[in-house]
């Protein structure tokens, strides 16, 4: 899948480097260095996703988050500061993904292939992750071909982990979601149920593989 | 990094919904004609001119010329008809411009009403939507269409337009004047270049009349200003930055000694919250304020005390009459409004005096006086004039001195003859009038005519009078008598409430002074003690909050005697900001009363005030004094709390911005050509094919992250900027993450994770964790040989909570675990494994941080064991079943 990318970065050497490893996989690519020339580059027509560097010149590169997802666009954001409150407050804000650098050229292309399957709707139907099947409208899970029981917020929470599949989905937003906006510091609650579905749903719960935690952030469903 | 202080989400996403949708401009006139239209194609052929992508969704030309050649840069979107009767309507196609979803749009008249059928009734709304599909909008709008002023429109133009557009949205738009003065709109009007609808032919004359256009006029830049004033304090609100008035209306109340003060100043409380306004109370202080009774001057007390707890500030002007006092004190402070209570004195009273609320009506130019009706009418008349000198010594007195002139007289007559005794009774009367006041002379002015009557004029020992010129005396007499007494009887009065007030306010004005020049708070409270006390004539304390108790922070005379029920009264007053102790509603059993310092930070103190007579602490005629003191107090505390708080904020930011600053550009300096070296590595494996080398570039390119991120941690650690975020942490989670990150670095070695889903969750900073096991399990890895296991393993005892990671490893020599966790202690062989000496040290700052143990010991089997240690409480009981699941 190749796309037409917009990387927002001050420094021109990393634009340079990461447009040559955009370019090789396929995807077309446009510069901004402000975050002002970010705004009208983002705008124009074609763009699908936007790599926005936090550290911009002329305004703090977080606030651009929502106003690029408002023009739907998918966004990742590039970081140097490795601090959990900055990824959660991105991801909050509507930011698909996050990447710290110094970053890997795969790892990057791999989070804007994940960025850009997931770019429209995902379907709420049935998915298979490894020997883990997910039918969200059934409301049943398999394992092996066996079906799992889960409990009502185990469910609550793998479905909203599947509706945005290789996404980090923040603790707050999981706790509000399907505990509700009482209970978004609750983190115990989200704990416990995750402990639940690793059990029921991981190979060797001790190394999961399929629901990954972030530390500080929020899970991941790696599909 | 340090987090740096910035916006939560939800004020980024309100700004963001904000700015991402489609801004509203306004061009606002006072009537049609003035060229609003015209504006409008102005600014949007600007806005083509700046590249911007403008089309004309609807624009009213009327015909005219030069506005139609506005037109001719602009792509007009077509019409939409919509059949209506009989006759074919062209409306504003809303779906058009949505579909065609150009930057900018122009569209005429705001306040129009669609036609039946339409998707919107008004096409406010149609704007309204084109914004949130974040299209700008500009657009035309005549001051009449604002809903709030219709009214107000209608009342003076006889004009009532239907269309109206909601307040709301106003303050939303950015508004531009486009504004013409009434002769040249006249003009324009003669001169047929303004355009009006038929119906409203009629109205014309009297609509476009001077005096219409002026009002309109005003209207129109008030609700402008109204409009910036309050983004001003949106803007205020959200950055908290208050304090800060937007220039504009000021509200003064004046509170006097009737009842039902309670009532004006909540009216004026409330014009105040509509204006958004600061406002003021004043009380005049009179001559005839010294001749109020108790309940008078309390009433007044509680008035102020009122008005200061609903925010508003309070002043005290000494002046000859309320009229005067208040005019002047308006023009003073350029107050834009006043709020006054409906006189309930008599129409005898108002005859002699003059109605205030008149007087001041046609006195002030450009302030609006606001009549309020308060209070009933019954309760105040018994209770003026008290302080008057009791009439009936001042009759005795009156009488007295008749007699004695008539014995003088009988004297003197048998020398000068009866011609020159009239005015020998001048002279009681005038005594009576100057030391007793009008109703003693009265008398004394009656029983003078009578004793002169009777004794000295023909026929004698009569009381009828012969001689016509002798009732000319007895009237110049009586004249004589008011005149004098209303005369020195004013003198009297005022001599006193001058002396009075000049006192108070030398004595305010010192104490202002000695409070500041103290600049610590102990000081500040003792020199309030001994000014109150001097002042009132009563012992007095002052508590201040030391951590969770009240201590005496002054007194006068000191160590005054304090017993528990006093402090529960003192800590009730503290706590609730309200009155207690003696002669209040709450704990009367205490012998003093307790007055809160209340301040914008909250209750600084109290001071608490005792008689020695066991009276009432604060005598009627003192309260007002009283509740200024009180104020003052309170001011000087919160200033030296504020200056306190400065100071140390300042300190700390100062500080904490450096090494922020420091801290962020250095990362922003290394990671940014670190990331530069590992996608250049990439772009070289990826032209030239994979090799060790960009291998090795990565590897080591990752490393120096590493490096760099355990610096900056230690700093934080050094300086003790870490904030711990404690959260309930599954270990399971943490060890998996941690592990997931490591993949790299443990590809050579096999990870056996013994940690069982059955631990209870641990309480640990998420971040600080992640950190410390990449130390542990990083450093298990580069001590331990190839194709070796690394084993992470928890284990539940009675009273903690293990996780280990054991390598197999050579182990340390003996004796070093304790210098183990010091900085840049390294060991044998850590050169070549490349570590910076760190890693144990952060494991350790963080552990202490989280309040964890950490240990370190060689396994009997070979290889190290550090471990994290959970005590009891650091552990989080298993949830009830129910609440998670």
């Amino acid at each position: 899948m190749t796309a037409r990318i917009l990387i927002v970065d001050d420094e021109s050497a990393i634009r340079r480097l990461v447009r040559g490893a955009a370019e090789r996989a396929g995807h077309s690519v446009a510069e901004a260095g402000t975050a002002a020339e970010a705004l009208v580059a983002a705008r124009r027509e074609g763009c699908e996703l936007v790599l926005l560097d936090l550290g911009l010149p002329d305004r703090d590169g977080i606030e651009l988050v929502p106003l690029i997802k408002a023009m739907d666009r998918a966004v990742i954001v590039l970081t140097a500061r490795d601090a959990t409150a900055e990824k959660v407050a991105a991801l909050d804000l509507g930011a698909d993904d996050y990447v710290v650098k110094p970053f890997d050229s795969d790892e990057l292309l791999a989070r804007i292939r994940t960025a850009l399957r997931h770019r429209s709707a995902v379907d709420a139907g049935a998915m298979a992750i490894g020997s883990v099947s997910i039918d969200l409208p059934a409301r049943r899970v398999t394992r092996d071909g066996q079906e799992v029981k889960l409990t009502r917020k185990e469910f609550a929470v793998l479905a909203e982990l599947a509706r945005h599949p290789d996404r980090v989905i923040t603790h707050a937003h999981l706790l509000r979601a399907v505990w509700g906006d009482a209970h978004v510091e609750d983190i115990e609650y989200l704990r416990v149920t995750m402990r639940g579905l690793r059990l029921k749903l991981e190979a060797d719960p001790a190394s999961p593989q399929l629901l990954r935690n972030e530390p500080g952030v929020g899970y991941r469903l790696v599909g | 990094m340090n987090a740096a202080p910035r916006p939560s989400p939800d004020a980024l996403l309100k700004a963001a919904r904000r700015e991402s949708r489609g801004q509203l401009k306004i061009f606002l006139g006072a009537a049609p004609g003035v060229g609003k239209t015209f504006e409008m194609l102005r600014e949007g052929a600007e806005r083509l001119k700046a590249g911007d992508d403008v089309v004309a969704g609807i624009v009213e030309t009327h015909g005219r010329a030069e506005t139609e050649a506005l037109m001719a840069p602009f792509e007009v979107l077509p019409r939409r008809n919509i059949s209506h009767g009989a006759h074919t309507l062209a409306e504003f196609d809303i779906d058009a411009m949505l579909a065609r979803k150009p930057a900018v749009a122009l569209i005429d008249e705001f306040a129009h009403t669609n036609a039946p059928g339409s998707r919107h009734p008004k096409r406010w709304q149609d704007i309204e939507e084109l914004r949130d599909a974040g299209i700008d909008v500009l657009t035309t709008l005549n001051i009449q269409h604002v809903e709030s002023l219709n009214d107000i429109v209608a009342g003076f133009t006889r004009v009532r337009v239907r269309e109206t557009v909601p307040d709301a949205i106003l303050d939303d738009a950015e508004i531009e004047i486009v504004d013409v003065p009434p002769d040249e709109l006249i003009e324009r009007l003669k001169a047929g270049k303004v355009y009006v609808p038929q119906e409203a032919t009629r109205a014309l004359g009297h609509f476009f009349s001077k005096s219409n256009l002026s009002a309109l006029r005003e209207l129109a830049l008030r609700r402008a200003a109204q409009t910036v004033d309050r983004h001003l304090l949106d803007h205020v609100a959200s950055t908290g930055d208050a304090g800060n008035w937007a220039a504009g209306d000021r509200i003064l109340v004046a509170v006097g000694d009737q009842p039902g003060g309670d009532a004006l100043i909540r009216a004026a409380k409330r014009l105040a919250d509509a204006l958004r306004a600061p406002w003021t109370a004043v009380s005049i202080e009179t001559p005839r304020s010294a001749t109020l009774s108790a309940a008078a001057r309390s009433r007044m007390a509680d008035s102020l005390k009122l008005a200061s707890g609903l925010g508003a500030a309070i002043v005290t002007v000494p002046a000859r009459n309320v009229f005067e006092g208040l005019t002047a004190h308006i023009i003073e402070t350029r107050a834009t409004a006043v709020v006054i209570g409906k006189s309930q004195r008599s129409w005898w009273f108002e005859l002699r005096h003059g109605s205030v609320v008149d007087r001041l009506v046609r006195a002030l130019d450009g302030v609006a006086v606001h009549v309020v009706p308060v209070g009933d009418v019954a309760a105040s008349g018994d209770e003026m004039r008290s302080k008057r000198p009791p009439a009936t010594r001042g009759t005795l007195a009156g009488l007295g001195f008749v007699a004695l002139t008539t014995a003088i007289a009988t004297g003197v007559q048998t020398l000068v003859g009866p011609n020159s005794i009239d005015l020998l009774y001048l002279l009681p009367v005038i005594a009576t009038a100057t030391l007793f006041g009008l109703r003693s002379s009265l008398i004394a002015t009656a029983a003078a005519v009578l004793a002169y009557n009777f004794f000295f004029l023909p026929p004698l020992y009569t009381l009828t009078i012969s001689d016509p010129q002798n009732v000319i005396t007895v009237l110049v007499l009586l004249v004589v008598a008011v005149v004098a007494s209303q005369l020195a009887g004013g003198l009297r009065q005022e001599a006193t409430i001058g002396a009075r007030t000049a006192t108070e306010n030398a004595a305010l004005a010192a104490f202002g002074q000695r409070l500041a020049a103290v600049s610590d708070e102990n000081g500040t409270a003792q020199a309030v003690c001994e000014d109150v006390a001097d002042l009132l004539d009563v012992s007095t304390v002052l508590f201040a909050r030391d951590g969770a108790r009240l201590v005496v922070a002054g007194a006068s005379p000191a160590s005054p005697a304090i017993g528990p029920v006093d402090i529960a009264a003192a800590e009730w007053s503290f706590d609730r900001g309200e009155i207690a102790g003696r002669d209040s509603a709450t704990l009367t059993a205490s012998d003093w009363q307790f007055h809160p310092l209340e301040t914008a930070l909250g209750v600084l103190g109290v001071l608490g005030i005792a008689r020695q007579t066991r009276g009432d602490p604060v005598p009627a005629d003192k309260r007002l004094l009283f509740t200024t003191l009180l104020g003052q107090a309170a001011l000087a505390h919160e200033r030296l709390k504020l200056e306190a708080n400065a100071r140390e904020v300042s300190a700390l930011q100062q500080r904490d911005d450096l090494r922020a600053t420091l801290l962020s550009s250095l990362g922003h300096d290394l990671k940014t050509p670190l990331t530069a070296v590992v996608a250049a590595a990439d772009a070289l494996a990826a032209e030239h094919g994979a090799s060790a080398t960009t291998a090795t570039l990565k590897a080591e390119a990752r490393r120096l992250r590493r490096v760099f991120d355990d610096l900056v941690e230690m700093t934080r650690i050094e300086s003790g900027a870490l904030t711990v975020r404690r959260e309930a942490t599954d270990l399971t989670d943490a060890v998996a993450a941690a592990a997931q990150d490591l993949r790299a670095e443990l590809a050579r070695h096999r990870l056996v994770l013994d940690v069982p889903p059955t631990l209870p969750l641990v309480d640990a900073d998420p971040r600080m964790l992640h950190h410390v096991l990449i130390n542990l399990i990083g450093n298990a890895a580069k001590f331990s040989p190839v194709d070796t296991a690394i084993t992470v393993q928890a284990r539940r005892t009675p009273d903690r909570l293990t996780l280990a990671v054991l390598d197999s490893g050579p182990g340390f020599p003996p004796g070093e675990e304790s210098r183990l966790f010091d900085r840049f202690t390294r060991v044998d062989g850590d050169d070549m494994t490349g570590g910076t000496g760190l890693g144990l040290a952060i494991v350790k700052g963080f552990a202490d941080a989280m309040g964890l143990g950490v240990t370190a010991a060689n396994r009997a089997e070979g290889g190290a064991r550090f471990a994290l240690v959970w005590p009891e409480s650091a552990i989080r009981r298993p949830l009830k079943d129910g609440d998670a699941t």
